[in-house]
C-alpha cells in the first residue's frame, strides 16, 4: 500500500474518493474585468463601484487587457493550451448582487484548455489534469445581518476578475487537495497573477466528491459542494462527504447529483439544490464583446514576462546545489522563501543555510506568526551568522543563542559574538589548561573510563564545553580528550 | 415666421452661421409650435426652458466652426441623456435620471446641438407603431388616428410635424426606416459599428444602432457625420475612416450597379408599392445608374431568425430592471416576489412577450433549434448580401410592404406587426447600412419610402444614390397643421 493511500472503509468495504475542484482565483489586477473601477480589499461598501458595475442603463462592458495577460500567464504556468479565439457569454440569472441579471463568464470556448499541475507526495510526483480556465465576472456581495428589515449589497466585488480553474477529476485525498491548493497557489505568486489570499476570498473552490469501490473503474454520482473558502473546510467537507456517500452506499442507496453546502459549524455538508433544480443559465455570447482574439505574437510577449516557476527553480535547486527533493520542494513552495533562500546562499554554505531556513528561521517564524518577507531576521545577518558557522568563530549550538539575540532586534551576528564573548576558542593550549583541569577534577570518573566504561567521553566533554561556558571548538576538544585520556 | 421652421436643418445652419437668426429665434419657435402640438403625444419629457437658457448662452459666445450651432433637436428617449429623463418609454424606467450621457448626444451637444427634449418611442424600442409607449401613442402628423410607425415614432412625428429641424432615433429591426417611410422624412440605419451604442438603453445589443432622421438627404449626411464616432467605450464600436458624408455628398451615380432583389416582391403588397418600385428603378437610370436583378434567397427567413435573436438578447438586456438598484419598485415579500411585481407592474405587454420569447429560445434543450440556428440564418442572410454587393453597389428595395395603418389596427395582432418590418430586417441582421426615402404617396395620400441598402461601411454610396432620387422624385408633402389648433 502506497503511503498517500486515501480510502474510506465501511462494512469492510473499501471506497476511493474522487475528487475535482473548481477553483475561483481573483485575478490579481488594479481593475476590474471589464471596467476601470478599482479592486482594492476591504474598502467601504460601494466605494468602487462604475456604472458599468452597477448596470445602468445603456452602460458597456469594456475587456481590460491586462486580465487578459494575467489569464494567458496563468495558463502558462499551468503547462495549458491557450485559445487564440475564446467567447465571452452571459450566464443569466437573477439576484440581488448580480447587477446585470448576468454574469459575463465563458462557457464553450474558454481563453485557456487542458493543462497539468504536478504534486509532490510522499510516493512520489503525481499529475493533475487541469481542464480549462476561463474568465469570469465576480458578483457584489449580499449582506443580511445589518439591517433586520432588509438585505444590503455592496457591489465593491462586483465585475472583479476571476479566474475559474477546473480541475479534472484526479484528486484522490483531502491531503492532495491540499497540496493541489497549495501548488496552484504557489505557482499564481510566482506569476503574480493571483495572491492567494483565502482569507480575503481571492481563492475559493467548489469542490466535486464522488465515492466508487476499490477497483471500480467507472465513476460514482458526484456532489458539487460550493464556495468553500480554507484548505481546512475543503478537506473537512471531503471528509464529511465521502463518508456520507459511502454511508448511502452501503445501506443501498444512491448519491443524489446534487449542489451542497459547508457548514463551517456543524461540520458537515447540507443540500442546497437538487439537480432537477439547477438553474437553467440560458448562457449565450455576449453580444456587447465580440470574440477574443489575439496571435502568437500576443502569447510570445507574454510568455517573456514568465519567471522561473516553482517546479523548474526546484529542478534547479537540486542540481545546482545538490538539495535533496525534499529540501528543494520545502524552500521553492512559497516564492518570497525562494527568494530569502537565494539571497543567504550568495555568500553562504548552501547545505547549511538549506537547514538554518528550514529548521530555526520556519520555528522563528512559525512561533511569530509573520510572513518570511518580514522576517525579524534577514536573509543578510542569516548569511553571516552561517558564514561564523563555518569559519570556525562559533559552534552550531552557539550561533542558536546567537540567532535568538538576532530575532529580537535583527542585528548584526558578529557584533553579538563580540558583545557576548561568545568567540569559539580555538586554542589547542588553552583549551589543554581547561581538559587537564577537568581530568584533575575528576578522578574517580577518569578510572572508570579507562577501565572501559567508553560512554563517560561525552561527560568529560560536556564538563569541558561547561567550563569553557561553551565557547570551546567541540571538534578540538574531542582530539585533545583524546589523546589525554 | 412659418418660413423659418419650414427651413431644412442645412439651411438653418447657414441662417445661423450668416446671422440672419439668432438660436434664441428659432429656439424659441420649435418650442412654441412644439407647445401647441401636444395632440400628437411626441414628447415624454420636455427641457424648453433649460433650452431657451442654452441658445441664449449660445447667442452670448456664438462658436460657428460648429456643424450644429445652436440648432435646438429632440431625441429619442433611449438615448441617456445627463440630469435628464431617460425612460425608454417605459414605466420601469419612468423617474430614471442619468448621471451620464450617450456618446451620440454627447456627439450631438459638442457641436453644438441644444437639447429641446426627449420624444416617445415605443417600450425599450419595441414595436412598430409607437402604441407600446408607457407614455401613450403617438399620432402621425399624416392623419388623424395614423401611427407614426415605431419604435422611433415619436421622433418620426415630431419630425414630419416640424416640432424639430432633425433627430435621431435607433434602429433594431427598422424603427428608423419604417416610421421615415410612414411619415415622408429621411431615415438612415448606419452599419453596425458606427455610431456608438454607448448610454443608449439595450433593446438588442447586436443589432441595434443609432442614426439619422431628416427632411431630407443633405440633412441627413450632415447630422450623420456629427453623430458617427469610434468610441472605446463601446467594444463593438468600429474604427474605420470615416468620410465627411456632407460635404463629400454629390449626385454623380453615373455607372453605379443598383440591384433589385426579386424576393422583396412578397405577397399582399399593394400595387402602388411595386409601381413606386418600379418609378424608383426608372429614376435611377435616369441619373445613370445601372439595374441589375438579384437574389438574396435566404430573405424568407430574416424575419423569423430576427424575432428569435433580437428577443434572446433583450431578455438578456432587459435582466437588470429588477427593482433592486434603481427605477420602478413595487415591495414584496421577498426577493423574488419584489421581482415579480416589479417586473409584472413595470413592463408592458409587448415588452414582457419579448423576455418570454427570449427566455424560451435560449432555454437548455430549445437553444440548438431556435438561437443558435437562427444564428445560422444570420449568417446565411450575410452571405447574400455579401454576394450581392460583388455585383452590385447597392440595393433598392421599398421601405416597408404598406403605408401607415390606423391606431389600434394592428395592436392585436403582432404578427402582422412584426410582418411590418420584412424589409428593414435583413439589413439589421447583416449589420449594412439602410436608408428610407420619401418616394410618393399612396391612395389616401400616405407617404410610401424606399430603402436603398449599401455594403457595410459605405453610407456614403447610399446617401449619394438617396440625393440623386431625390431630386427625381421631387417628394411634396405640406401638412395642413391639422393638429394645431
Amino acid at each position: 500500500m502506497r503511503k498517500d493511500e486515501y480510502l474510506i472503509e465501511k462494512n469492510g468495504n473499501k471506497y476511493e474518493v474522487v475528487i475535482g475542484l473548481e477553483v475561483h482565483a481573483q485575478v490579481l489586477s488594479e481593475s476590474k474585468l471589464f471596467s476601470n473601477s478599482a479592486t482594492k480589499f476591504g474598502s467601504e461598501p460601494n466605494t468602487q463601484v462604475s456604472l458599468v458595475d452597477a448596470a445602468f442603463p445603456g452602460m458597456l462592458p469594456v475587456i481590460n487587457e491586462y486580465c487578459i495577460r494575467q489569464a494567458i500567464k496563468t495558463g502558462i504556468g499551468l503547462n495549458a493550451k491557450i485559445n487564440k479565439k475564446s467567447i465571452f457569454d452571459r450566464k443569466n440569472y437573477f439576484y440581488a448582487d448580480l447587477p446585470q441579471g448576468y454574469q459575463i463568464s465563458q462557457y464553450k470556448n474558454p481563453i485557456v484548455g487542458e493543462g497539468s499541475v504536478i504534486l509532490d507526495l510522499l510516493s512520489g510526483p503525481k499529475t493533475i489534469g487541469i481542464e480549462r480556465l476561463h474568465l469570469e465576472q465576480d458578483a457584489g456581495k449580499s449582506i443580511h445581518d445589518i439591517d433586520p428589515g432588509s438585505t444590503l449589497v455592496d457591489l465593491n466585488r462586483s465585475g472583479v476578475a476571476l479566474m475559474e480553474i477546473v480541475s479534472k477529476p484526479d484528486l484522490r485525498s483531502p491531503e492532495e487537495v491540499n497540496l493541489y491548493i497549495k501548488k496552484l497557489r504557489s505557482i499564481m505568486r510566482y506569476l503574480g497573477t493571483c495572491d492567494g489570499n483565502m482569507e480575503e476570498g481571492s481563492l475559493r473552490a467548489d469542490v466535486n466528491v464522488s465515492v466508487r469501490k476499490v477497483g471500480n473503474d467507472k465513476l460514482g454520482t458526484r456532489c458539487e459542494i460550493k464556495n468553500v473558502n480554507s484548505i481546512k473546510f475543503m478537506q473537512m467537507a471531503i471528509e464529511y462527504e465521502a463518508n456520507r456517500q459511502a454511508e448511502l452506499l452501503e445501506e443501498g442507496g444512491l448519491v443524489d447529483q446534487e449542489t451542497r453546502l459547508f457548514d463551517t459549524k456543524k461540520n458537515q455538508t447540507r443540500s442546497m439544490r437538487s439537480k432537477e433544480d439547477a438553474h437553467d443559465y440560458r448562457y449565450f455570447p455576449d453580444p456587447d464583446l465580440l470574440p477574443l482574439e489575439f496571435n502568437d505574437e500576443f502569447i510570445e510577449n507574454v510568455k517573456k514576462e514568465i519567471p522561473e516557476l516553482p517546479d523548474q527553480k526546484k529542478n534547479r535547486f537540486i542540481e545546482k546545489f545538490k538539495l535533496s527533493p525534499y529540501e528543494a520542494t520545502i524552500l521553492v513552495s512559497d516564492l518570497e522563501t525562494s527568494k530569502y533562500f537565494e539571497k543567504v546562499i550568495k555568500n553562504s554554505d548552501v547545505k547549511l543555510s538549506a537547514n538554518w531556513i528550514t529548521g530555526e528561521l520556519f520555528a522563528l517564524l512559525n512561533e511569530k506568526n509573520v510572513e518570511i518577507n518580514k522576517s525579524p531576521v534577514s536573509p543578510e545577518n542569516l548569511s553571516k551568522l552561517i558564514n561564523l558557522i563555518s569559519d570556525g568563530t562559533i559552534s552550531g549550538k552557539i550561533a542558536k543563542t546567537v540567532f535568538v539575540e538576532m530575532s529580537n532586534g535583527n542585528m548584526d551576528p558578529k557584533q553579538i559574538v563580540i558583545d557576548k564573548g561568545l568567540k569559539q576558542q580555538s586554542n589547542p593550549k588553552e583549551l589543554e589548561k581547561i581538559i587537564e583541569k577537568v581530568i584533575s577534577e575528576n578522578p574517580k570518573n577518569i578510572e572508570k573510563y579507562k577501565s572501559g566504561k567508553d560512554k563517560l567521553f561525552g561527560f568529560f566533554v560536556g564538563e569541558v564545553m561547561k567550563a569553557s561556558s561553551g565557547k570551546a571548538n567541540p571538534k578540538l576538544v574531542n582530539d585533545i580528550l583524546k589523546k589525554k585520556l | 415666421m412659418t418660413d423659418l421652421i419650414d427651413l431644412t436643418l442645412t439651411q438653418l445652419v447657414k441662417k445661423i452661421k450668416s446671422k440672419d437668426i439668432s438660436s434664441k429665434d428659432i429656439t424659441s419657435i420649435y418650442i412654441e409650435r412644439s407647445k401647441s402640438s401636444k395632440k400628437l403625444n411626441t414628447y415624454v419629457e420636455e427641457t424648453f426652458d433649460e433650452a431657451l437658457e442654452n441658445s441664449k448662452r449660445f447667442d452670448a459666445s456664438p462658436d460657428f466652426q460648429k456643424k450644429l450651432p445652436g440648432i435646438p433637436l429632440a431625441v429619442k428617449d433611449l438615448f441617456c441623456t445627463k440630469n435628464v429623463k431617460t425612460t425608454a418609454s417605459s414605466k420601469i424606467l419612468e423617474n430614471f435620471v442619468p448621471t451620464y450621457e450617450s456618446t451620440v448626444t454627447q456627439n450631438l451637444w459638442n457641436s453644438g446641438a441644444i437639447l429641446l427634449g426627449k420624444l416617445n418611442c415605443d417600450e425599450f424600442a419595441m414595436g412598430s407603431s409607437n402604441e407600446t409607449s408607457h407614455f401613450g401613442n403617438v399620432i402621425s402628423p399624416i392623419d388623424d388616428n395614423l401611427v407614426p410607425g415605431g419604435s422611433s415614432g415619436g421622433s418620426a412625428s415630431a419630425l414630419a410635424a416640424k416640432l424639430t429641424p432633425a433627430t435621431i432615433g435607433t434602429d433594431t429591426g427598422g424603427s428608423i426606416r419604417q416610421p421615415a417611410s410612414f411619415t415622408g422624412t429621411v431615415g438612415l440605419k448606419p452599419t453596425y459599428g458606427s455610431c456608438s451604442r454607448y448610454g443608449i438603453v439595450a433593446f438588442a445589443s447586436s443589432l441595434d444602432q443609432a442614426g439619422p432622421m431628416t427632411r431630407d438627404v443633405e440633412d441627413c449626411a450632415l447630422l450623420l457625420e456629427v453623430i458617427s464616432s469610434f468610441d472605446p467605450k463601446d467594444s463593438t464600436s468600429i474604427d474605420f475612416k470615416r468620410p465627411h458624408y456632407y460635404s463629400e455628398l454629390n449626385k454623380n451615380i453615373k455607372g453605379k450597379k443598383i440591384g433589385i432583389p426579386k424576393e422583396y416582391r412578397v405577397e399582399d403588397m399593394p400595387d402602388e408599392i411595386e409601381k413606386l418600385w418600379e418609378k424608383g428603378k426608372e429614376y435611377l437610370k435616369d441619373c445613370g445608374a445601372e439595374i441589375i436583378d438579384i437574389s438574396l434567397p435566404h430573405t424568407n427567413y430574416a424575419l423569423p431568425a430576427y424575432y428569435i435573436v433580437a428577443p434572446a438578447e433583450a431578455s438578456s438586456n432587459l435582466a437588470r430592471y429588477d427593482g433592486v438598484k434603481y427605477g420602478f419598485r413595487v415591495e414584496g415579500e421577498n426577493l423574488i416576489d419584489m421581482y415579480e411585481k416589479t417586473r409584472s407592474q413595470g413592463f408592458g405587454d409587448e415588452v414582457k412577450r419579448r423576455i418570454m420569447i427570449g427566455t424560451y429560445v435560449l432555454s437548455s434543450g430549445y437553444y440548438d433549434a431556435y438561437y443558435l440556428k437562427a444564428q445560422k440564418v444570420r449568417k446565411l442572410i450575410k452571405n447574400d448580401f455579401d454576394d450581392a454587393f460583388n455585383k452590385v453597389d447597392a440595393i433598392l428595395t421599398p421601405s416597408t410592404p404598406s403605408s401607415a395603418f390606423k391606431v389600434g389596427e394592428k395592436t392585436d395582432d403582432p404578427v402582422s406587426m412584426y410582418l411590418n418590418d420584412i424589409f428593414t430586417v435583413p439589413v439589421n441582421l447583416a449589420g449594412l447600412p439602410g436608408i428610407s426615402i420619401p418616394a410618393g404617396l399612396d391612395k389616401n395620400n400616405y407617404p410610401l419610402g424606399l430603402q436603398l441598402i449599401g455594403k457595410p461601411f459605405d453610407e456614403q454610396g447610399i446617401l449619394d444614390i438617396a440625393y440623386s432620387m431625390e431630386e427625381k422624385i421631387n417628394f411634396k408633402f405640406k401638412t395642413n397643421d391639422w393638429w394645431i389648433k
